[in-house]
This record gives C-alpha cells, sequence and structure tokens, in this order.
C-alpha cells in the first residue's frame, strides 16, 4: 500500500421499493402527492400506535443479502436510535443495531487495475426513514420549516462497507454496481428522487478518518471523495493533523464542510425495540430464488452476443440497458448485436447524457430500425449520429417522432455510392480550391491527403462511404500526378 | 349496528373522571348499555386522551385503541375517562396534572394509582367496570385500595395498540369491576390477538368463572409477608389464604429469591422505556404547541419543561442516564439478566404449584400526601412489579379490612393460566359474600 493511500468504506441507505411502508400500511408512492397525504396514526407517531412489521421489506432485504453474498442472523432484532429531530415524529427511528439483519458478504467491482475486485461488505440492517423538512421563508420575512411526514417510516436498507475501496472512482463503482445489483432483484427505483444517500468514510493511509454525510448522488460520491482527498492531502503536506470529524457534502458547490457543533455528537441511547418481536428468518434464505444477477449477465452478453467486455460491462451495468439491448437485438441477434453494442454503449448514452435525457426517451422499434439501416450500411455512421440527434431532439421538444428511415430520406442522406457523380464533382472542386494541399500531397506530406478528405467530406454532407471516397480520391490525384 | 344513548351525569365528588360523556352512545352486544369507564392513557376517538398530563392537554386522538373498538363493538357505552398519575408514574393518582383522585372510602386517603380514577369510579358505583393499565401494579394497587377487582392479565393477552406506552415491555390493558364475574366479562370482549399489537397472542378468552379450586396447590411466598409488609394487611391475607384451604386448594411455602432485585430492575427498565416513549411530545404534532419563533430545540425545551410534571421529569432523567452511553451494561442490560431470574423463579415455582397467592399492597391506602419521598413510594410497588416482569397474570380481590380500609388477596398464576386465577379469585368471592 503506498504511503499516501487512501482508504475508503461506504454506508448505503437506499429506500426499498414496497408497496407500503415499513410499519404500517400507509402507500410509499408519495412523490406525487400533497405533504401528510400518505400518513396514519403509525407513521406520524401519535401517542399509542404500534409498529407492525411488513414482511415484504425483509423478504426484499434478504433478497439483497443474499445476492451479496451476506450472512442472515439466526436472529436478529429492531432498537431505538433517540435523538430529537423535528422531522423525527416519535424522536426515535426504529433501525437496527447490534443485531442486524445480514452480516459479511461482498461486492464485486471492476478495480482501477482492471479486473475484479472484491469489496467486503460488514452488515445489512433494515430501518424507517424519517420524515423531511421543508425550509421556507428568508432572512428578512423570518425562515421556518415545515414538515412533511410522507416520508417517514418509508423502509431503507443500509448496507455497511468495510474500508475496502482505494480511490473516489473505486468507490463511485461500487454504488453502481450495487445500484445495478438491486435494480437486477426488483427492491429499488434508483429513478425516484431522494431514494439513496450515503455517508463516506475517508482517510488517507496513517490518519484519522473522517466522516462525510449527506451525500446524495452517484456522481456526488466521487465529487465528495475526490474534495476530501485533496483537501486532506493538502493538510498533510502543511504538516496539519487530520482531526476525526463528521462533515457535510454540500452538492451544489462539490465541497465537503465540518460540522462542529456539539449538537451533533449525539448518544443515540440505543435499546431494543419493546413493540416489535425479535425476527427468526435465517429459514427463508433457502426459498429465495435470485434473478440473473449483472455479473451472470454480462458474461453471457459476452458468450451469447459476442460483446466486447467493456461493451458488456457497460450494458449490464444498468438494468434497463440490458434490456433494451436485449430488446434491440432480439429480431436479429446474429445481425444486430455488434453493431447495437457499439451504438448503444458508444454513442446512445453519451448524447442522452448530454441532453439529461433518460433511456425511456428512447423508442426501442425506432432505435432498432435506425441499427437495421445502419447495418445495411445505406448510411455512414456519421449520418448514423445526426439520425439519432434528430430521434432525441424531437423527443425532447415534444415534435411528432418521425421514423429513422423518414429522417434519411427527409435529409437525403443515403450513401451516394453508385452515384459516382456527386462524389467525383466533389473531388473535382476540392482540387481546385486547395492548390497547396495538391502540393503537399505530391510533395509526400502525410496530413494533405487527410485535408482533401476532409473537404470532399464536407461538400457531399457526410453522405459519401469514407471508403469509396477514399479510392476515388486518389484515383484522382494519381490521373493528376500522370 | 343501531345507537343508542345512555345519560351518563355522575356526581364526581372524588375527582375520578378527567373527561365524561354526557350523552355516550352505545349499541348492542354482551356490554349493550352498560357505562364503562376507561383510563386516561388508552386513545378514544373524539375524547381528549391526556394521560394526566398538561403535555397532552387538548389532544383529541383520532383513532380508538383497539380495546375501545372491541368495547364500542360489544356495545359498551364509553361514559368517560378517568384520572391517573401522570403517564401511570405514581402508586397514589396524586402525580395528575387535574389533581388527585380521593379515595371513596375514606377522603383522607388516596385511592392507590395509578388507575386511580377508574378505581375510584367502580369504588363509588358510578360505573359496574372500568379499563385501567398495569405497568407495575397501577391496576392491582389501587383495587386493592379500594375494594375493588382488578386484574392484570398476562403480557400479550390484550392488545396495547392505542394505549399510550410508559414502558412497553412491562404494561397490559386490564379490567376492574365490583365483582369477579365483571372481571371475567370485560375479559371476554378485550382479550386476544391483534394484528396492530406485534407483542398480542392468539389467546382469546372465553371463559365463564368456575367457583372450584378444590385439589389446586397454591404457593406462599415468604417475601411476601416479610419486612416492609404491615402485619395487620399480612393478618387480613393469611386469614384470606386460610379460606382457599378450606375450600380444598392446598398450600406450600415457596420462596422468589430473586425479588431482591425486582424493584431495581422494574424502575431501570420503565425509566429507559419511558424516556424513549416520551421524547415525542414535543409540541410539534398535538397538545400545548410550541413557540414557532423560537428554533426548534428551545421550542422543544419550553413545552417539555411547561408540560411534564415533577414525576415525570425524573423518571424520564433516570431513564436517559440509564441508556446513555458506558451505563447501558450497568443498568439496562442488568435489569434485564435480573428479570429473567424472576421469570426463572416463577417458571421454578409453577412446576410446582399452581398458583401463588399474598398481599397485593403492603399496607392499607396511604394519606394524601404522606408518601412525599419518591423512594418511599417505589417500595410500596414490590409486591405487584414481580408479575409484571415476568408477564404473567395477577388478580387482586378484596379480602377484608385493616384499621377500616380495605385490603386486597393477590393471586398470580404461570402464563396464559388468567382463567384459573378467576376462578381462584371468583371461589374465594363467592364463598365471603
Ligand atoms: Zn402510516
Amino acid at each position: 500500500m503506498a504511503e499516501d493511500q487512501v482508504i475508503v468504506g461506504l454506508e448505503v441507505h437506499c429506500q426499498l421499493d414496497t408497496k407500503s411502508k415499513l410499519f404500517c400500511g400507509c402507500s410509499t408512492d408519495y412523490r406525487d402527492d400533497g405533504p401528510n397525504t400518505h400518513v396514519c396514526p403509525v407513521c406520524l407517531g401519535l401517542p399509542g400506535a404500534m409498529p407492525v412489521l411488513n414482511k415484504r421489506s425483509i423478504e426484499y432485504a434478504m433478497k439483497v443479502a443474499k445476492a451479496l453474498n451476506c450472512t442472515v442472523l439466526h436472529e436478529s432484532e429492531f432498537s431505538r436510535k433517540n435523538y430529537f429531530y423535528p422531522d423525527l415524529d416519535k424522536a426515535y427511528q426504529i433501525t437496527q443495531y447490534d443485531k442486524p439483519l445480514a452480516e459479511g458478504g461482498y461486492l464485486e467491482i471492476e478495480s482501477d487495475e482492471g479486473g475484479e475486485r472484491r469489496i467486503q461488505l460488514t452488515r445489512i440492517h433494515v430501518e424507517e426513514d424519517p420524515g423531511r423538512l421543508v425550509h421556507m421563508g428568508n432572512a428578512e420575512r423570518g425562515k421556518y420549516s415545515l414538515v412533511d411526514y410522507n416520508r417517514a417510516g418509508i423502509p431503507l436498507i443500509e448496507i455497511v462497507s468495510e474500508p475496502d475501496m482505494r480511490s473516489p472512482k473505486e468507490a463511485r463503482k461500487f454504488l453502481n454496481k450495487l445500484r445495478a445489483t438491486l435494480e437486477y432483484l426488483s427492491v429499488f427505483d434508483s429513478d425516484k428522487e431522494g431514494s439513496l444517500r450515503v455517508d463516506a468514510n475517508i482517510s488517507i493511509k496513517g490518519n484519522e478518518r473522517v466522516e462525510v454525510k449527506n451525500i446524495t448522488s452517484y456522481k456526488g460520491v466521487e465529487k465528495a471523495l475526490t474534495y476530501e482527498v485533496t483537501r486532506q492531502k493538502n493538510l498533510i503536506r502543511r504538516g496539519v493533523r487530520i482531526e476525526r470529524e463528521t462533515r457535510h457534502f454540500i452538492e451544489s458547490t462539490g465541497i465537503t464542510q465540518s460540522s462542529r457543533s456539539k449538537e451533533q455528537e449525539h448518544d443515540y441511547r440505543y435499546f431494543p425495540e419493546p413493540d416489535l418481536r425479535p425476527l427468526h428468518v435465517q429459514s427463508w434464505v433457502a426459498g429465495i430464488v435470485l434473478p440473473e444477477l449483472p455479473d451472470a449477465r454480462r458474461e453471457r452478453f459476452v458468450a451469447q452476443y459476442g460483446c466486447s467486455l467493456n461493451h458488456a460491462r457497460t450494458l449490464t451495468g444498468e438494468l434497463k440497458l440490458a434490456n433494451f439491448f436485449e430488446k434491440i437485438v432480439a429480431a436479429d441477434p446474429q445481425g444486430l448485436s455488434t453493431l447495437a453494442a457499439t451504438w448503444i454503449a458508444d454513442t446512445l448514452i453519451g448524447e442522452l447524457n448530454y441532453r439529461s435525457m433518460s433511456l425511456d426517451s428512447v423508442d426501442a422499434a425506432q432505435f432498432t430500425e435506425l441499427v437495421d439501416i445502419l447495418k445495411q450500411g445505406s448510411i455512414t455512421d456519421k449520418s448514423g449520429i445526426e439520425v439519432l440527434r434528430i430521434m432525441l431532439d424531437q423527443h425532447m421538444k415534444n415534435e411528432p417522432a418521425e421514423a429513422p428511415a423518414a429522417i434519411v430520406s427527409r435529409l437525403n442522406l443515403a450513401k451516394t455510392s453508385g452515384d459516382t457523380g456527386i462524389i467525383t464533382a466533389a473531388i473535382n472542386e476540392a482540387i481546385t480550391e486547395n492548390p497547396k494541399a495538391l502540393e503537399d500531397y505530391f510533395a509526400g506530406k502525410g496530413g494533405a491527403l487527410n485535408f482533401l478528405v476532409g473537404h470532399v467530406m464536407k461538400k457531399t454532407r457526410g453522405k459519401a462511404d469514407p471508403g469509396e471516397l477514399n479510392r476515388m480520391l486518389v484515383e484522382a490525384l494519381k490521373k493528376k500526378e500522370a | 349496528m343501531e345507537s343508542y344513548e345512555l345519560t351518563f351525569e355522575p356526581d364526581d365528588r372524588y375527582n375520578a373522571f378527567l373527561a365524561v360523556c354526557k350523552k355516550a352512545p352505545y349499541g348492542k352486544g354482551k356490554l349493550s348499555g352498560i357505562a364503562v369507564a376507561v383510563k386516561d392513557n388508552i386513545s378514544t376517538r373524539g375524547i381528549e386522551t391526556t394521560c394526566g398530563s398538561k403535555i397532552l392537554k387538548g389532544y383529541i386522538p383520532p383513532y380508538d385503541a383497539h380495546v375501545v373498538e372491541l368495547l364500542r363493538n360489544s356495545g359498551a357505552a364509553i361514559v368517560g375517562k378517568t384520572n391517573m398519575d401522570e403517564f401511570g408514574m405514581g402508586t397514589t393518582t396524586e402525580n395528575s396534572a387535574f389533581g388527585p383522585t380521593l379515595n371513596p372510602c375514606d377522603t383522607g386517603r388516596v385511592p392507590g394509582g395509578s388507575s386511580g380514577g377508574s378505581a375510584a369510579a367502580v369504588a363509588s358505583n358510578m360505573v359496574p367496570m372500568a379499563l385501567g393499565t398495569d405497568t407495575g401494579g397501577s391496576i392491582r394497587c389501587p383495587a386493592a385500595f379500594c375494594g375493588i377487582v382488578g386484574l392484570k392479565p398476562t403480557y400479550g393477552r390484550v392488545s396495547r395498540f392505542g394505549l399510550i406506552a410508559y414502558s412497553n415491555s412491562l404494561e397490559q390493558i386490564g379490567p376492574m369491576g365490583q365483582t369477579v364475574s365483571d372481571i371475567s366479562t370485560l375479559m371476554q370482549v378485550i382479550a386476544g390477538k391483534d394484528r396492530k399489537d406485534s407483542t398480542s397472542y392468539d389467546r382469546p378468552y372465553t371463559h365463564t368463572p368456575v367457583a372450584d379450586i378444590k385439589g389446586l396447590k397454591i404457593g406462599i411466598p415468604g417475601e411476601y409477608f416479610g419486612e416492609g409488609v404491615d402485619p395487620k394487611v399480612a393478618g387480613v391475607v393469611k386469614t384470606a389464604i386460610d379460606r382457599l384451604e378450606e375450600l380444598g386448594a392446598t398450600t406450600v411455602p415457596c420462596s422468589i429469591p430473586s425479588m431482591k432485585f425486582a424493584l431495581a430492575a422494574y424502575y431501570v427498565t420503565c425509566t429507559c422505556e419511558a424516556s424513549s416513549n416520551l421524547a415525542r411530545f414535543d409540541g410539534v404534532r398535538y397538545g400545548p404547541g410550541a413557540d414557532p419563533k423560537k428554533s426548534w430545540h428551545e421550542a422543544y425545551k419550553e413545552v417539555r419543561r411547561a408540560g411534564f410534571g415533577t414525576e415525570v421529569r425524573r423518571r424520564i432523567m433516570l431513564g436517559t442516564f440509564a441508556l446513555s452511553s458506558g451505563y447501558y451494561g450497568k443498568y439496562y442490560a442488568k435489569a434485564q439478566v435480573a428479570r429473567e431470574n424472576v421469570k426463572a423463579d416463577f417458571a421454578r415455582i409453577f412446576s410446582e404449584v399452581d398458583l401463588i397467592a399474598g398481599p397485593t399492597m403492603p399496607s392499607i391506602a396511604f394519606k394524601l400526601g404522606e408518601k412525599s419521598d419518591p423512594l418511599s413510594m417505589y417500595l410500596s410497588d414490590i409486591l405487584t412489579v414481580p408479575a409484571n416482569l415476568a408477564g404473567i397474570p395477577a388478580i387482586s380481590v378484596p379480602c377484608g379490612k385493616a384499621e377500616g380500609m380495605p385490603v386486597g388477596l393477590q393471586i398470580m398464576g404461570r402464563s396464559f393460566d388468567d382463567e384459573r386465577v378467576i376462578d381462584a379469585a371468583y371461589a374465594y368471592e363467592q364463598a365471603v359474600n
């Protein structure tokens, strides 16, 4: 381990995608509804109300435990974590403390050096989400907060890793892999706002560790940790001792801030929740049937579709993406797999990210048609990208969707092969307009040919097949030379 | 369901009621038209429920406790909410924020607690039966002091859903009445599994009391007649036990050595749980509101300081301390070990006897203001807390008088043997009346 080795451990909280809350029958589908509309005496913490455990949430958590190779304990129990905060209606959170649902386990990620690396897990436990504060007003007119208990009681699973990650990038990979695994298990919906929260422990070898709280996005993890690595290394370089402390990540600025106040140093006074019986669910493990998980699917993509390892990794890294790929190639796996993998992994993802669009907005049938057109070789890759961009832009602007074939014909993008007249004309024009390049070419300067190719491409608006264009240009130049 | 109305205008000279329903609706069923009073820590939809505390003044629950729903379904008329020591924390009902309840047998004395309002309402004939709750003797103590019958059922036999928790692992809702038959009738209505209370068991009560204890073996623990027990009370209870022998039971002496630690285990457990249970009273959702102009923690402090009485604050602080980091093992964990020892002692005794009998309380009802020092008040729970620690059923049935005040005979049984406990009390009651 290098002298300034970075050491990272994560605590990941994910909302389990059950229909009802962890301890009452209230619906978890609250995001489009008004505040305090999905509440009852139990999740409002009204005096006298008692929790009743939602069995489904334990089944979900156990699926995760099994998929992550954890050991489900013979007996686990719920405990109360006591602290005051206005979003916490009972002034305690029902969570698991010294008897969690499961312990141990691991998750494999692609290491920075290539290959797979095992990140060991400490434990998995189940707990309830608190409510949510909405801050109102401003400095002049008085600040105040409103509280919404719709979120109170949503089941959370907390997955705690060992400090096994060696870089912010690995932490992000761990998180992405974890997300994929949870999605494959159909227990988690990463699209739901606020469905994931991460606390990270980070230290530089031989120094105290710092806990960074309040990270709420996948990108945020890498950002927060990268900031911390720089901050901590700078302090060490200046000879300042790193304090063991809790810091908060500020998503908007990308920095972490010390939460220095004493009030943050809680003594949670854990004790077993007397209103719930201990859990004895170890025997359920054998009956849990796991679906195909990301690693298995990745290997299958390589074997079945001949995907490259990198493409397979990208495609199976998200459940939706993997499903999308298989939908596209379903009709013609032999003919479409390689093209589809390339176009989805190398092009589509980038274009979607650029537009902040989700895969849901891509019509699989239309995308299949595009890949099919590309397979027939009737348009160039460059035109393919143009068509794809038009399709995405139309969707984004809510314009009627045009079929790829219609776009090709409207913009006259079909390759000009067979119509060599247009290419010949373009070549002649390019040669006439660039006597210097011609000279350079004859003088044996390598860049000149590419320069001329570029000009011809521009004149044919990318419709010319690059191979054909090249051949014709070289021929024309030979004629000139002769 | 047909609905009728019961007019209820009691002469409440004992301050037994905190809320009275002058026109109490009722329906058809086993308890049709019978006036039932409900302790004020049991949630009643539409009727103010305060736990005898200022911090819940004005709180009107939007839902019924499971037992209240069962009472309504069986036709009972819920006629009011009865006074109690604040959140059940007391043995006299003097700790109510709304003034003490007086003992109908002697208004210069306390009715016992914490279900003192329910006991006084029954003892003064304002109602034939009532619900109380028993965390460490809170049904049996006032039953003994006021000369009525009160049962703490087996833990888990009656749903606690809607009972405003003081100490979840110890407390049970139970019946209080003028006769053992009334107790049995109420049990028929309120016992059984409730899926809203995960600690409740599927053990409904369908029994009708039988006055027959022939051949039963009754253990008499030496600790129940030892130091701290008023000899006059002990004498009355011994006579009652002789009566049980005359009825065909045999008695054997026994011992509960773990009783040495019972009170400590009890007070650590209940204060720990209470410190957590009572943390939710912050003025944000119900009760007197927090000042929105103050920061939340300032507002919380203000609401809680003004809302809780002295004894409640004392127990919250004790529990908070006992659970705090570094002390958990010394107090809470140790208390649970002591509790297991109490259970083990009872298990051992019950492998040889069917029932255990002794006094309910070590003395007759205290004079108002007599127990001003908290420790001496805690000591008076010594004979009732073992049943709560072990979760076993225990009944108090009137068995005579000392210094003109009622004395209670306590009969305890195995877990889920509530029927046998009731039968023994019934046999005694039938024999002496
Ligand atoms: Zn709810």
